[in-house]
């Protein structure tokens, strides 16, 4: 570990010891518990190497990764290209591998130039993959606001680092306490889809709090104390943290009603009637009728 | 695949040993006995590593095949979770590397496979680490410096028990306190599922006294053999079946 700063650095080149991919170290990206982000150049595009002398952590990231890559006719977490090893001269190992760049904006810095509105509509496009990730057996875990990028064309709600990613029933893997149910005293640590919903509230609550907030002495009046700042999504969010929505789909359509009724101009009157029909149940008309759904509210959006 | 059991002593101290014999020796002695020691050192607010022996919060660690993290008493919840999770990860690695030399012959370690392959093996890893069962001794440094980190160790406790619950596999946790007022350690809290129960005994701990680490660690090694649990032939764990 104390050579990783004298091995690895921008303005390098590494060559993979398995596969022989050539990778030039361009800028870092940024760094976490288990590795350093570099951008990178594969085939002359743009790509992201990750790189850490933990090799078991890396490696259980690449099996996350690749297992995603079978269900990825939806965007579900960054492409992968290669994974491999690499010795430098000093003789230190490390595992690295290469994934799709994912170019965008920090949610919290994209919510300050854009507007709080903004919030529900991106959140949209991100339980959405959250439902396909769960269906696929599958559960984010350490969903927080270092861990999402707003990528632009089209503008969606991205998740960039599947370190936490864990398989439904397991012990959640990877996590950051203020966004832990167990460290609230709110839930277990088992992955299920509630665990990620939770988490996801719990970003919004950050945004709209401007920033995180302590635990203290009674931990559900201090979420008490951060919804009352949640405005009209208090209701949804409140929900959310309580493990009432027991999959993505239920708090997504909630959304989507709360969208819908907050804006709704003379133009709207196709979605409202779906809106009545979308209360009966329904199977797969359901969610035709919500990705309409989603798609129109979003339009009204760009237009204001 | 059989449920196996991983032993291991989690030693939570905020200073040097200064009675007895060679905790790293002792821990040696542990880790011979399959029970894997890990060591969580506590650094005093405002002061350096001089506060406490890096060197031995790591020695015993590295005798006893398990984990060491020097830390200041903020990052104790974490810490604790993470180095029990480490170690387990440490320890059934160790035995899978044992058994691909033996299949595939000497110099065939993880590090020999190629990413895919590797990626293969770590499944089973994660897999075994997920269902095994595992016993987790926590020995807690009680002297007189100690006093007002307790309420930290308590909450770190709790927060370990939410994060080993939610695994496949079974737990028992059981806590000892050294110094103990005739022996080098006294028994806080039985063996149990629920560590939740922490919160009853922690006010009963009284703190003072001097740091005989090396003879608490031996009085931990005896509380495994102590605690009868079914299918318990002898010291030898059930984890070194893996495989066959």
């Amino acid at each position: 570990m104390k050579n990783s700063a004298a091995d690895l650095h921008a303005g390098i080149r590494l060559t993979g010891k398995w596969h022989n991919g050539n990778y030039p170290l361009i800028r870092k990206l940024g760094s976490g518990a288990i590795g350093t982000v570099y951008l990178t150049k594969r085939n002359g595009v743009d790509a992201a190497l990750k790189i850490s002398e933990k090799r078991t952590s890396m490696t259980m990231e690449m099996n996350v990764l690749q297992s995603l890559k079978k269900v990825q006719g939806h965007f579900l977490g960054p492409c992968l290209f290669d994974t491999d090893d690499y010795v430098s001269p000093s003789g230190q190992l490390y595992t690295f591998y290469v994934m799709e760049y994912i170019q965008g904006s920090r949610l919290d810095t994209y919510i300050k130039a854009k507007g709080v509105e903004w919030l529900p509509v991106l959140l949209l496009s991100l339980l959405e993959d959250l439902d396909y990730l769960h269906q696929a057996g599958w559960v984010f875990g350490d969903l927080k606001l270092d861990n999402l990028v707003v990528s632009e064309n089209p503008v969606r709600l991205r998740w960039v680092d599947v370190g936490g990613t864990t398989q439904l029933g397991r012990a959640i893997k990877e996590y950051t306490e203020f966004y832990d149910r167990g460290h609230w005293g709110m839930g277990s640590r088992k992955a299920e889809p509630t665990y990620d919903l939770f988490a996801l509230a719990m970003t919004a609550l950050e945004i709209m709090n401007g920033g995180r907030f302590p635990k203290g002495d009674t931990p559900k009046s201090t979420i008490r104390k951060a919804l009352s700042r949640a405005d009209k999504l208090r209701p949804i969010l409140e929900k959310a943290l309580s493990g009432k929505y027991t999959t993505a789909t239920a708090m997504k359509q909630d959304l989507v009603k709360h969208l819908m009724k907050n804006k709704a101009p003379a133009s709207a009157a196709t979605p409202s009637r779906v809106a009545k029909s979308n209360r009966r149940k329904a199977g797969l008309g359901e969610c035709v009728v919500l990705s309409f759904y989603g798609i129109a509210c979003y339009v009204l959006y760009l237009l204001q | 695949m059989k449920p196996s059991t991983l032993k291991q002593i989690l030693l939570i101290t905020d200073g040097c040993s200064n009675r007895g014999e060679d905790p790293a020796a002792v821990a040696a002695l542990a880790n011979a006995q399959h029970i894997t020691v890990n060591v969580i050192g506590i650094l005093e607010e405002g002061h350096t590593e001089h506060s406490l022996s890096l060197d031995e919060v790591e020695n015993i660690a590295k005798a006893g095949g398990g984990v060491s993290q020097l830390i200041y008493k903020q990052a104790l919840t974490e810490t604790v979770q993470m180095v029990t999770k480490q170690a387990m990860t440490q320890t059934i690695e160790g035995v899978v590397n044992r058994e691909l030399k033996q299949i595939l012959g000497p110099g065939n370690t993880l590090d020999d496979l190629p990413p895919e392959k590797r990626g293969d093996v770590l499944e089973v890893v994660e897999e075994i680490s997920e269902t095994a069962n595992l016993e987790v001794l926590i020995l807690v440094d009680t002297s007189a410096s100690m006093h007002h980190k307790l309420p930290v160790v308590k909450e770190a406790l709790i927060d370990l028990s939410i994060s080993m619950n939610a695994r496949l596999g079974n737990n028992k946790f059981a806590i000892l306190g050294f110094p103990g007022k005739r022996d080098p350690a006294v028994k806080v809290m039985e063996w149990t599922e629920r560590l939740e129960n922490v919160s009853s005994v922690f006010p009963k701990l009284a703190t003072g006294g001097v740091t005989p680490t090396g003879p608490a660690l031996r009085e931990a090694i005896h509380e495994f053999s102590r605690q009868s649990l079914p299918k318990r032939t002898d010291g030898i764990s059930e984890y070194e079946e893996f495989g066959s």
